[in-house]
């Protein structure tokens, strides 16, 4: 059946199982790929959207649940200036190495500095649970701090 | 080597031998003009293309899996090309051997196979240049000189872009790469300065990069149900079932001796226990469907003689191997027995590591597009070539009836040195009669892995009242096949401490496995320093001695032992040691607060020289903490990178530690026991540490940092653990409950 979703900012309906994850009804439908799939079980968060500014494992959630709520990938995370923020602090330090999980990663900073702008590492430690599997979790955390405007301590 | 002048036809292959290490250099003056994507663009050899406003577009020759190389070859020609870095753009090669010589992601080995090629292209292309400017301004072309993208005169003034002046290059020969003038390294101005991966604007945005993210008009998603045991083939599946649910195109069965005798090789058994057509292929509108379907498939398997192993009984089998002796001698100096019976001290002590999955977090896939008896293929594979290769076997077509694509890889770790997903995507294509991605699920990568193989060591050792090491035994078990070892499971003769203790000896046994296995980040290395460079802190403290200066006793004063392949600098080992005690405050160690240890260790691999101290805190508890981690490494006289480099040490930092605390496989009834990262638990941001990295330069040739980083972190771990507890770390991964006080 078909499902109307609001897609970074704009309208977009489409056309598949209820069940079907939003993960793959925004990869294989919309054709919208930045949200990755690592696992399918909510674990690593390389599927990680915003839903209504929250951050959300997208690979756990049935295209069915989302209804009018304000779906963000890492497409559209660029508009909003948190987000512009982290991705310049992600690009100025050159975090990625294979780059696989980092829009999930900058999705999951983003939400995390505008609950808290300037977060401490105990909160980006809890905050912060995506994997990375190059383990570039330095530079992650030095991005975040970058992007906060703290000093940077690692 | 006789070199072909060109002129004529701008299409002659040049092939000569060009580099100090002998590698075959071989490039097309032109083969990719027509591919040039920007309009006018003057292609010089195969990586190098010239827009006629100056952007030149440089391929970078080998796959990309995060290590960095599609940035770092492309510095390399640009530096002797001498561009300036913000007009160079740059293209992932296709498969193509003829034009690039070997296209590999693997063994740390693409700067040391390439830095002396790829200066010597950028080299060649821009003496073309030079020589185009000469004839235009009816100079000598010594009287020329190139400042970024230019060639310039300075007696006249006369200064030309690359841009026009490459036009003109049609009717230039390209100069012998062997006696080309290269930079002064002082000159450098884009080797060696810190530069940022040139997709990482796209890997921020998430715009498509990855296999998993190829689109094709028409294409159907795909997804291969293998049997839980390795090797097992399909006894029945409800193909109807999985046929009925909506999205569902088509579902069949493989097997791999079918497959083999359609394809005319006999079970395909250069595929081994991996057998990756076994199975059942499920072919759907979208990749949820196809899973769907594959879930409604209710397959029996047959019985397989590998249905019943497991990781117990591969452990009890080893130690009553152990109990026995060798199967086979490696190497043997001296006389251990009486030395043993002389020494101050001795030690005895068994390790063990368990299989690992590699687990890069983009699951393994392909896309594959089957027409006209040709196959195009879009993969992230560390070994291109030998993905067609097999392909074409399996396929029963020709190489060159092959188009393989490389897309950047979503880690690599070596799982994508072995191409089974390819074949499978390969061979579900051709059935499918239009573009298909396979992709597998993470339970699908973690169960059909080739594992880091399991092993164990059972040591004796004596050490003499001065404190130096005059015994050392090392039972190594490990799994094999009569003469042959399991993938990766090998160990060479000559690991250290061999030739560095008097009385040495170095013996074998095997046990068969049923079960894949292969490189992984480090292969062999990655389990052995830990086993050995745990021993030596278990010799060290029998002899009270400061662990450190303990391991610069042991490599002495020796310069390089052996040769070739062999040979073992121990003044560089020195080197990265004294370096690493220096910056991680070692002398102070004895002020760390109670709980708190420090932990060094060194390995030498890919031609890298690595000595890394780690500082933990153990609790009552027994919880491990990671405070900090120092490394020291000599991988020769260059950088090319220096902002990948740190990125890679300290990523092999954490991924050692990740390991050595989380990390195992179990096999149980024939399967791995561990289905995703629940119980599977890399390493995340709260147990990361801060990675202190310092370099050695020496004047050697550069040498690649995609692995040797990782080994010594896990035994320096494991020995700042004994330093902050005093229980001693012999099996991994690490378990926390055995360190309670």
């Amino acid at each position: 059946m078909a499902f109307k979703l609001k897609v970074n900012g704009k309208a977009m309906s489409a056309d598949v199982d209820p069940d079907t994850p939003l993960l793959w009804t925004l990869r294989d439908t919309l054709g919208i790929v930045g949200p990755k799939y690592g696992c399918g079980v909510g674990q690593c968060g390389a599927c990680t959207v915003h839903i209504d500014g929250q951050p959300v494992r997208s690979c756990l959630l049935p295209v069915s649940a989302v209804g009018q709520a304000a779906i963000t990938t890492i497409e559209g995370i660029g508009a909003d200036p948190v987000g512009r923020k982290v991705q310049a602090a992600w690009t100025e330090l050159d975090v990625a190495q294979c780059g696989y999980c980092q829009p999930g990663q900058i999705l999951a900073a983003t939400a995390l500095l505008k609950a808290k702008a300037k977060p401490t590492d105990a909160d980006i430690d809890a905050a912060m649970t995506n994997i990375c599997r190059c383990a570039t979790y330095i530079r992650i955390r030095a991005a975040i701090k970058l992007a906060s405007g703290q000093p940077q301590t690692a | 080597m006789a070199v072909e002048p060109t002129g004529a036809s701008r299409r002659d292959l040049i092939k000569i031998t060009a580099s100090a290490a002998g590698l075959l250099l071989a490039f097309r003056v032109a083969p990719k003009a027509e591919a040039a994507e920007r309009a006018g663009a003057v292609a010089l050899n195969a990586y190098v293309r010239v827009g006629p406003d100056g952007i030149v577009t440089i391929t970078s020759k080998n796959p990309e899996i995060g290590q960095g190389i599609k940035t770092a070859l492309p510095m390399i020609i640009a530096e002797e090309l001498d561009v300036a870095w913000e007009n160079v753009r740059i293209q992932q090669a296709d498969n193509d051997p003829k034009a690039y010589g070997r296209q590999l992601a693997g063994g740390s080995s693409s700067i040391p196979g390439n830095w002396d090629d790829l200066r010597r292209v950028g080299a060649v292309a821009r003496a073309m240049l030079v020589q185009a400017a000469a004839l235009a301004w009816n100079c000598p072309p010594g009287e020329c000189a190139t400042d970024a993208g230019y060639v310039i005169h300075a007696a006249t003034g006369r200064r030309q872009g690359y841009g026009p002046l490459s036009v003109q290059c049609a009717a230039i020969a390209a100069p012998d790469p062997r006696t080309v003038a290269l930079k002064d390294p002082k000159a450098y101005r884009i080797v060696g300065r810190g530069t940022p991966q040139y997709d990482t604007a796209r890997i921020v945005t998430g715009a498509p990069l990855f296999g998993i993210d190829i689109r094709l008009p028409g294409m159907l998603y795909a997804t291969f149900q293998k049997a839980p045991v390795y090797g097992a083939r399909v006894a029945k599946a409800d193909l109807d079932a999985a046929m009925k649910v909506k999205g569902v195109r088509k579902a069949f069965v493989m097997d791999t001796d079918a497959v083999g005798k359609l394809a005319g090789v006999q079970a395909i058994s250069d595929l081994g226990w991996a057998a990756p057509l076994n199975g059942v292929a499920v072919v759907g509108d979208s990749w949820w469907a196809a899973r769907k379907g594959r879930d409604r498939l209710n397959t029996q398997w047959m019985e397989h003689p590998t249905g019943k192993q497991g990781t117990e009984a591969y452990d009890a089998r080893a130690l009553s191997l152990s109990a026995g002796p060798p199967q086979k001698l490696l190497k043997s100096e001296g006389d251990v027995e009486a030395a043993l019976k002389g020494a101050a001290k001795t030690v005895e002590a068994a390790y063990a590591y368990p299989f690992l999955s590699h687990a890069p977090l983009e699951p393994q896939n392909t896309t594959a597009h089957f027409h006209d008896g040709k196959l195009e293929i879009w993969s992230p594979t560390q070994t291109p070539e030998m993905g067609a290769q097999l392909c074409a076997k399996v396929l029963g077509i020709k190489p060159e009836d092959i188009t393989l694509h490389m897309t950047r890889a979503g880690g690599g770790f070596g799982r994508r040195l072995q191409n089974d997903y390819m074949v499978q995507a390969a061979w579900i294509a051709r059935e499918a009669g239009v573009p298909v991605k396979l992709l597998w699920t993470r339970e699908d990568d973690m169960a059909f892995d080739y594992y880091r193989p399991a092993g164990f060591h059972f040591f004796k050792g004596g050490v003499d009242s001065a404190g130096a090491v005059v015994a050392w035994q090392n039972h190594f078990v490990t799994f094999g096949d009569g003469e042959k070892a399991a993938g990766s499971a090998a160990m060479g003769a000559n690991e250290f401490p061999a030739r560095f203790v008097p009385n040495y000896r170095l013996g074998q046994s095997m046990q068969p496995l049923g079960a894949p296995t292969g490189p992984m980040r480090a292969p062999g290395s990655n389990a052995i320093a830990f086993a050995v460079q745990s021993f030596i802190d278990e010799l060290a403290d029998a002899a009270g001695a400061d662990p450190l200066a303990f391991r610069l006793k042991l490599l002495g004063d020796a310069g390089t032992v052996g040769e070739g392949n062999d040979a073992y600098n121990a003044a560089r080992m020195r080197g990265v040691l004294e370096l690493v005690r220096d910056k991680s405050g070692w002398a102070n160690r004895g002020k760390l607060p109670k709980g708190t240890g420090m932990g060094v260790a060194f390995h030498y691999s890919h031609k890298g020289y690595f000595a890394e101290v780690v500082k933990a805190s153990v609790g009552k508890d027994g919880a491990v903490k990671v405070d900090k981690v120092w490394v020291a490494g000599d991988v020769g006289r260059q950088i090319v990178n220096p902002l990948g480099a740190v990125n890679q040490v300290q990523g092999a930092a954490l991924d050692g530690i990740s390991q050595a605390r989380f990390l195992k496989i179990t096999l149980k009834d024939g399967q791995a026991v561990q289905r995703n990262f629940q119980d599977y638990p890399l390493m995340r941001m709260a147990d990361s540490a801060p990675v202190e990295v310092h370099f050695n330069m020496t004047d050697y040739p550069p040498t690649g940092l995609g692995e040797p980083a990782l080994p010594p972190v896990i035994p320096a771990l494991c020995n700042a653990i004994f330093a902050a507890c005093g229980k001693r770390i012999r099996r991994l991964p690490i378990e926390e409950p055995l360190l309670r006080a």
